[in-house]
């Protein structure tokens, strides 16, 4: 069954004013339980509106969200349990700690649901293990943490509550690359680890293209495709009509193709590449040999 | 949800009270509320309530927000009526039930500071609706900059005025964003007790104020990094002119005062 699913969703932002405004348009989606799902699409195609239905934080305007097969909206308790169900981190997690310590800070959530002493711990020491956080790092102010450092604390602060569903909004904006890459490593480790369902929101095709099973991209407020990335990249084309870069050797290989090589047109890591590649020159050169 | 709150009430427009020096347009709305008390009866609310709707017509603001900006203060209202309605009791008696009593004076007057303050309200959020902050702001350091000779450091308030207009939508927003975030975390914000509720507010306000901090500090930086020294010898980007249509509105306001006055003068009853 799926996790989550949604039934003609649709969200429109300041209804009965000027300002009116169709964010979500009947948007159908099913997701499978421990499927990594990445989400693309250019700023304002809906995906954060879309991801806050997901725990309930915004109400559709019409439709349904149902996560585990259940339409949470209809109870308040129901309400709040789905939000330990599908944790969400927001853009930016680091502005939302406020703890004395980073122990505490982690431990909001998982107080928040109401857990014993030892069990708090336990999750407390098994996700900042997951993200990498020292013990030292763990009795300090978060405020005296690098950003990056703090970053994966809030990101940890999510992980304790173990939802089943975790959900990633942008988490690796504004790092350098080795912080990119720390903090993709760290998600799918969690992920290999816990076998939960993971979603990412990016707008980098690259992290998106390495690391999800299926994507989801977004236009305008509509499902643009949710595919495979092999069947998603073959779009490549329309990808870029709407605003969305394809990963850097999927241009490349395009460029080829237009140049007269005839390679498959869902290249999208660079290991696949350099295969085809390989294997081509390899061919081009018995050509000339013979 | 916070964001359903409308700030800066600024209606942008190319009326001629749009393009109006906003140093007028206070000065004029100073004068408006003068005449409004200075009308001793009726005939002189009257001419104040013509004097709204041409304004609210010139203007070309929809004549909904004249609704939108006397929503707010209706229980004031109705409390003025029933206080008017129910302790005046001189005049002709209109309707009596035991301790009730209504006389015709009383509705009179009822009626009277009823308009009054409607008529207030909606003419003076005509200032609001046709001038952008920044534009009064600007206005209100230019109508004190007297003050400046006293030692009031009066350039110094209307930037901190400025900036805090300016940072209002924002911190609404990072407010928004932190109240989502901490809601994800199972904060009780917008599901538990009142008491759940208040002590949810702390990991709202830390991060907050954390947040403002670090704006203030980056706003300081850029603003030296660009020679920023207070206000002595600042030339402005945006001059306030005075033209003909300024001119104009202070006739077109001399006359409605004066029919005021004349309306006080004929009709003493």
């Amino acid at each position: 069954m799926a996790i989550i699913k949604t039934e003609d969703l649709t969200y429109v932002y300041g209804e009965k004013t000027p300002f009116r405004h169709v964010a979500l348009d009947n948007v159908n989606i099913e997701i499978n339980e421990g499927e990594i799902i990445g989400i693309i699409g250019h700023t304002g195609s809906g995906k954060s509106t879309l991801i806050q239905h997901f725990n309930g934080l915004l109400k559709p305007t019409s439709g349904r969200v149902l996560v585990d097969g259940e339409d949470f909206f209809k109870d308040k308790k129901k309400l709040r349990e789905v939000r330990f169900k599908v944790g969400l981190v927001f853009q930016y997690p680091e502005y939302q700690l406020f703890e004395e310590t980073v122990a505490k800070d982690i431990a909001y959530g998982p107080k928040n649901m109401g857990l014993d002493g030892d069990e708090i711990d336990r999750r407390v020491k098994e996700s900042a293990r997951l993200v990498g956080l020292t013990d030292e790092q763990l009795k300090s102010s978060p405020f005296d943490l690098s950003g990056g450092q703090k970053r994966r604390a809030a990101i940890a602060g999510v992980m304790a509550m173990e939802p089943k569903v975790l959900i990633l909004d942008e988490p690796a904006s504004g790092l350098d690359p080795r912080g990119r890459e720390q903090i993709f490593g760290m998600i799918k480790q969690y992920h290999e680890e816990r076998g939960g369902t993971v979603l990412i929101v990016s707008h980098s095709m690259e992290d998106i293209a390495r690391y999800a099973d299926r994507i989801l991209v977004m236009n305008e407020g509509k499902v643009f495709c949710f595919d495979k990335p092999p069947e998603v990249f073959r779009r490549s084309a329309e990808l870029e009509s709407i605003g969305l870069a394809v990963p850097q050797i999927t241009r490349i290989i395009n460029r080829l193709n237009e140049m007269g090589c005839d390679l498959p047109a869902d290249v999208y890591t660079v290991k696949y590449a350099e295969g085809l590649i390989a294997e081509r020159l390899g061919a081009a050169r018995k050509n000339r040999g013979v | 949800m916070l964001k359903d709150i409308t700030l800066g009430q600024f209606f942008p427009g190319s009326s001629p009270i749009h393009k109006m020096d906003a140093r007028f347009k206070l000065i004029l709305t100073v004068a408006f509320i003068v005449m409004l008390f200075m009308a001793k009866n009726k005939w002189g609310l009257l001419i104040g309530a013509v004097f709204t709707l041409l304004t609210f017509l010139i203007s070309r603001i929809p004549f909904t927000m004249m609704w939108k900006s006397i929503k707010p203060i209706i229980p004031l209202v109705m409390f003025t009526a029933v206080l008017n309605l129910f302790f005046v009791k001189t005049g002709e008696v209109l309707f009596e039930w035991q301790f009730i009593r209504i006389t015709d004076e009383g509705l009179d007057t009822a009626v009277f500071m009823v308009s009054r303050i409607v008529l207030l309200i909606v003419g003076s959020s005509l200032l609001t609706y046709t001038t952008s902050p920044i534009d009064l702001t600007d206005a209100i350091e230019r109508l004190l900059s007297p003050l400046k000779r006293f030692g009031v450091p009066v350039h110094a308030l209307a930037m901190m005025m400025t900036i805090a207009l300016r940072f209002i939508p924002t911190l609404l927003e990072e407010t928004d964003k932190i109240m989502n975030a901490q809601k994800a975390r199972g904060s009780e914000l917008d599901t538990g007790s009142f008491r759940d509720k208040v002590r949810g507010m702390i990991p709202i306000f830390i991060p907050l104020f954390v947040s403002s901090f670090r704006r203030a500090e980056e706003l300081a930086t850029a603003m030296e990094c660009r020679c920023y020294h207070g206000g002595e010898g600042r030339t402005r980007m945006k001059q306030l002119h005075i033209t003909y249509i300024d001119w104009i509105g202070c006739v077109y306001m001399a006359i409605f005062i004066a029919g005021v006055v004349a309306a006080n003068i004929i009709i003493q009853s």
